[in-house]
């Protein structure tokens, strides 16, 4: 399966500064489609396409506008998350760069369907250099009255990853430490202010126009059952040609890896960034998918010189330092494996680890408030199921290493 | 900046938080004990919110900074083109450690995650414009172009 560029279309085509390079690709055309249609009409569409949410979680996005479409309330409003933090993700970046107008349509297609006036683009503060470009994409937008009815305010981050995830990013919006929020009630009711909102990640807000203006039935046609369209691949790590790659769902993870990335003796691919799945060398023939493995659309390879239980180890520090520290799962829990994988890299392993990182993990899974607990211990179970031998040796280390320690007093 | 008692405006008012805790470092460099009781006091919070908020971001900081700052990025992908070499490099450079600033005020230096430039790996941010690609070669280059 090669690259199939629809997201992707404008990137390098047109002058990112200039909204009529934009206009003279089709731009705009699915707005002005979309405003002759109901707002009903926009979103049963939407539905129809089956587009799921870009940013990790795929949650369907028509069904979430119709949530916050027929919710009571006043004011709603609409979020583009642009919060890019997840590891080894970097397809936003390009968009915001590349086709800034390609978003601002999206968002103005979504907030005429939800009924919104007033929207939000959470940027991260990692990409502040961004700001100027898209700040003048959206005055250019404003200019010639794509946004009449769409209040737009960019809202930066101050370096935080939790953020990315959607209720700390809304209190952080609030004026609040970015910590995750208890739920039910979910955004699409109560979310920004208590008021209905609805968020999107950026690339989920690109499919937009492309959905409007050529039809769901297109749109279905591309991917598998259940995950359809294209989707934005990052690949970086132990690859000769890192970078974005747009390929349909459903496309196989071996393909993008070795044939397109360039990847060679790979000892094992985590999809979908720190917290994603972890493939082994043996099984690249999976396809990427909802159904099987997707997430953000990182792909980290790591060749055979890589030590596994160190990159367990550096990602869970980093896990546990962006831990927002509001539950105790996610808290104390990677702070837990923290010390127990340092243990086994420094040499200090006890026979005692494995099954206590297995038996954590479990529990984090099930109790922790939000995704980043949820899924923090996903590399190490990985790991441990498909690497154990690594994590054996390194506990044999230990013991070797003890006894000359008692041998030579 | 206006006085207000804790709790005397609306819940909406503390949406202006983060903007202006970004405003004083960027104005000042840090956020000092004053600056935050200032805040505090104009958005009718109190002054442990404030400290709340900006000690809970990475990107703020309560101790002033160098005149540059420079974040290395420390990810998986970063560290998987030998981002630790980079480090190296930088703390010679410097003869400084991560989470220090040089003796002339010129620089801060702090280890950073993932600062979506894996394409570019090894990768930093010098205030806010990215250098990918990097190599010890082209850190001294670099640091001289920051003056």
């Amino acid at each position: 399966m090669p690259e199939k560029r629809i997201l992707l279309k404008n990137c390098g085509k047109i002058d990112p500064g200039d909204i009529q390079s934009y206009e003279g690709q089709g731009g705009f055309k699915a707005l002005e489609k979309a405003l002759g249609m109901s707002p009903d009409a926009v979103i049963a569409e939407v539905k129809a396409s089956g587009l799921r949410g870009r940013g990790g979680a795929g949650f369907p996005c028509g069904a979430k506008w119709e949530l916050a479409r027929n919710a009571q309330g006043g004011e709603k409003f609409l979020i583009c998350n642009a919060d890019e933090g997840e590891v080894g993700t970097f397809k936003d970046r390009y968009i915001l760069q590349h086709d800034p107008f390609s978003l601002l349509e999206g968002m103005a297609i979504a907030g005429y369907a939800i009924g919104s006036k007033k929207g939000y683009i959470y940027l991260r503060a990692e990409y502040h250099y961004l700001l100027k470009g898209f700040t003048k994409a959206i005055s250019q937008c404003r200019e010639k009255g794509y946004l009449d009815d769409l209040d737009l305010e960019i809202r930066e981050g101050a370096g935080a990853y939790i953020c990315g995830e959607e209720s700390a990013l809304m209190n952080s919006i609030e004026g609040k430490r970015g910590e995750a929020r208890f739920r039910p009630p979910f955004p699409p009711t109560s979310g920004l202010f208590e008021s209905p909102t609805i968020i999107n990640n950026v690339e989920t807000l690109v499919n937009v126009p492309h959905i409007i203006q050529n039809g769901s039935e297109w749109y279905r046609a591309m991917g598998t059952k259940e995950s359809n369209g294209t989707k934005l691949f990052c690949v970086s790590g132990d690859v000769e040609r890192p970078g974005i790659y747009e390929m349909e769902l459903g496309c196989d993870l071996k393909e993008l890896v070795k044939d397109l990335a360039g990847a060679k003796e790979i000892k094992m691919v985590q999809v979908g960034g720190s917290t994603g799945r972890i493939i082994p060398g043996d099984m690249l023939s999976t396809p990427l998918a909802y159904e099987t493995i997707l997430g953000s659309g990182a792909v980290m390879v790591f060749n055979e010189s890589r030590d596994v239980v160190d990159f367990v180890y550096r990602t869970m520090e980093f896990l546990n330092e962006e831990s927002c520290g509001k539950c105790t799962p996610c808290r104390e829990g990677t702070e837990v494996m923290v010390e127990v994988l340092g243990r086994l890299v420094n040499g200090e392993g006890v026979e005692e680890d494995i099954p206590v990182l297995e038996e954590l993990g479990q529990v984090m899974k099930l109790s922790a408030l939000c995704g980043l607990g949820q899924t923090a211990p996903v590399p190490v179970l990985d790991t441990l199921k498909y690497f154990r031998k690594d994590y054996e040796n390194r506990i044999s280390q230990s013991v070797f290493l003890r006894g000359l320690k008692t041998v030579n007093g | 900046m206006e006085k207000n008692q804790p709790g005397a405006l609306s819940e909406r008012a503390r949406e202006s938080l983060l903007g202006m805790i970004k405003e004083e470092q960027r104005k000042s460099g840090y956020i000092s004990e004053e600056a935050m009781a200032g805040i505090a006091e104009s958005l009718a919070l109190s002054v442990g919110d404030v400290y709340g908020v900006t000690t809970f971001y990475s990107f703020l900081s309560t101790q002033p900074l160098g005149k540059h700052v420079i974040r290395i990025c420390k990810g998986v992908p970063c560290f998987l083109q030998n981002a630790g070499m980079i480090i190296e490099s930088i703390q010679e450079a410097l003869g400084i450690g991560p989470g220090e600033t040089t003796a002339d005020g010129r620089f801060s230096f702090e280890l950073t995650n993932c600062i979506g430039a894996c394409d570019q790996a090894p990768a930093m941010l010098v205030d806010d414009e990215v250098h990918g690609h990097l190599t010890p070669e082209k850190i001294s280059e670099i640091l001289k172009s920051y003056d």
